[in-house]
């Protein structure tokens, strides 16, 4: 019986399902307070090119967006499973890909402030 | 001693004769103290001898009269007529082959069930002379919890990834696996995870959490899924 | 006597309206999408962020459409549902024995519900919120 490959999948998602649950509320809430007009000071230009210049910040958005974009990818190739979707290859490739390129670009742009 | 009249919705199938399962309805004068169980033995002794189940103990120890009772996976023994109004619907177990009525194959779970091992696979053999394998009261609570499991399959009706991935080992196997692998005396958690961890294993599990919810009485599923 | 077994299948795209438990997690694991979908937007905001004050400026401004007021609203929602599901599961994954005895399943739980609401107040606070 072959041993599985989900262990690899599986802790980087739930690592991301403990920050989605830590950070993830927050942050829609400072994106929503923005969204109905309140910005909040620290979404102002200066303020968060100062956290996302600094190695420490960079690693913290890092970290978030890349642990939440596995951890998403993965629950929706389950959710696709769940909904009837058979083509379980087929998803979990497009969906982790997808996750990977995000990841990748949200370093690049990050490397660029 | 109060009475009820109780009516239940049962599920016929015989494999003899039929092609698919149809419901059949009895009404059956019941005591207020009685469970789904007597009411079912009521039918089978006054009206309809050719209705079949298993059963066997009466007080929730044996685990063979679990079945689907108002499409919750329920013991039989154990559920009271008097939480329930209207017509009660009696099915077999989800998830299983339907053998004859209310009877379904277990076949499957049996076989998932020995592929976990599930006994104590001591670390290193010594003879008897030399004594028994000692546990303090701490080693014995770690998994003691988990040891509760009485194979009454209701867990598996719950499951819905088990209904849908057949080949799910499925969350009573899982939870006796990691019973053993958690037992101070126990060696054997290598042997083990070549089935707990394989595709069929442990990783199948999403954390629905519906196995607990069967089986708030007797152990705990679920638990293990995260070790 | 021979073996016929009755085989009932599980319809594989509406199975889940059988018990409100499968309703439940299905809209946990719906939040995903949500979820997933605000990742991409905050990989777009980091873009933005990088091009300049101007690409910053224009990115808050387009925040502020219905069609994003609306998205926003329910990825709170699926953000909150998902944080909610995830930590009452933590006293069912992380089971802690001290002792002879388990922590209790709702002192795990509501450590971290504690420790959610504090980090969050923390984040507010120095985003000037208050």
């Amino acid at each position: 019986m072959a041993k599985s490959h989900k262990p690899v999948v599986w802790f980087p998602f739930a690592a991301g399902g403990t920050v989605i649950a830590f950070c993830i509320p927050v942050i829609v809430l400072l994106t929503f307070l923005a969204a109905l007009g309140n910005v909040p000071a620290g979404l102002s230009y200066e303020k968060m090119h100062a956290f996302a210049g600094n190695g420490l910040g960079k690693l913290i958005i890092f970290g978030v967006v890349a642990l939440s974009l596995w951890s998403s990818a993965h629950r929706l190739r389950c959710t696709c499973y769940d909904f009837g979707i058979r083509a379980d290859t087929l998803v979990a490739t497009v969906l982790y890909i997808a996750a990977i390129v995000l990841s990748i670009a949200a370093a690049m742009f990050l490397l660029r402030i | 001693m109060k009475e009820r009249l109780v009516q239940l919705e049962v599920l016929r199938y015989n494999p003899d004769t039929d092609t698919e399962a149809r419901f059949q309805r009895y009404e059956v004068t019941c005591a207020e103290e009685w469970v789904v169980l007597d009411a079912l033995n009521k039918v089978k002794a006054d009206i309809d001898p050719t209705l079949n189940y298993r059963w066997s103990c009466h007080m929730a120890v044996c685990g063979s009269c679990g079945m689907m009772i108002n499409g919750e996976p329920k013991l039989s023994c154990h559920t009271f007529l008097r939480d329930y109004e209207g017509v009660i619907r009696v099915e077999p177990l989800v998830h299983f082959p339907v053998e004859r009525d209310l009877v379904t194959a277990p076949d499957d779970f049996m076989e998932k069930l020995k592929r976990v091992k599930p006994y104590i696979i001591p670390k290193e053999k010594k003879p008897i002379s030399e004594g028994e394998y000692k546990q303090t009261p701490a080693q014995l609570m770690k998994f003691r919890q988990y040891s509760m499991c009485i194979n009454c399959m209701l867990c598996y009706a719950a499951c819905p990834e088990y209904g849908l991935t057949p080949h799910f080992i499925g969350p009573a196997a899982l939870t006796l696996a990691h019973r053993y692998n958690q037992d101070s005396r126990d060696g054997g958690r290598k042997e083990r995870q070549e089935v707990v961890a394989t595709h069929e294993g442990v990783w199948e599990c999403t954390f629905v959490g519906a196995c607990s919810e069967s089986a708030r009485r007797t152990s705990t599923p679920r638990a293990p899924c995260s070790r | 006597m021979s073996r016929n077994p009755l085989i009932r299948e599980v319809p594989p795209t509406s199975w889940y309206f059988r018990h409100p438990l499968y309703l439940r997690y299905m809209s946990r694991e719906i939040t995903s999408i949500f979820i997933g979908a605000y990742c991409v937007l905050l990989v777009v905001g980091l873009q933005r962020l990088a091009a300049g004050p101007a690409a910053w400026e224009g990115f808050v401004t387009a925040l502020q459409s219905p069609a994003s007021i609306v998205f926003q609203f329910l990825c709170l929602v699926a953000a909150f549902y998902h944080a909610a599901t995830w930590f009452n599961a933590t006293q069912k994954a992380m089971p802690l024995q001290i002792g002879e005895d388990f922590v209790p399943g709702n002192v795990i739980s509501g450590a971290h519900y504690a420790a959610w609401a504090v980090l969050s107040v923390v984040v507010l606070f120095f985003t000037g919120v208050f």
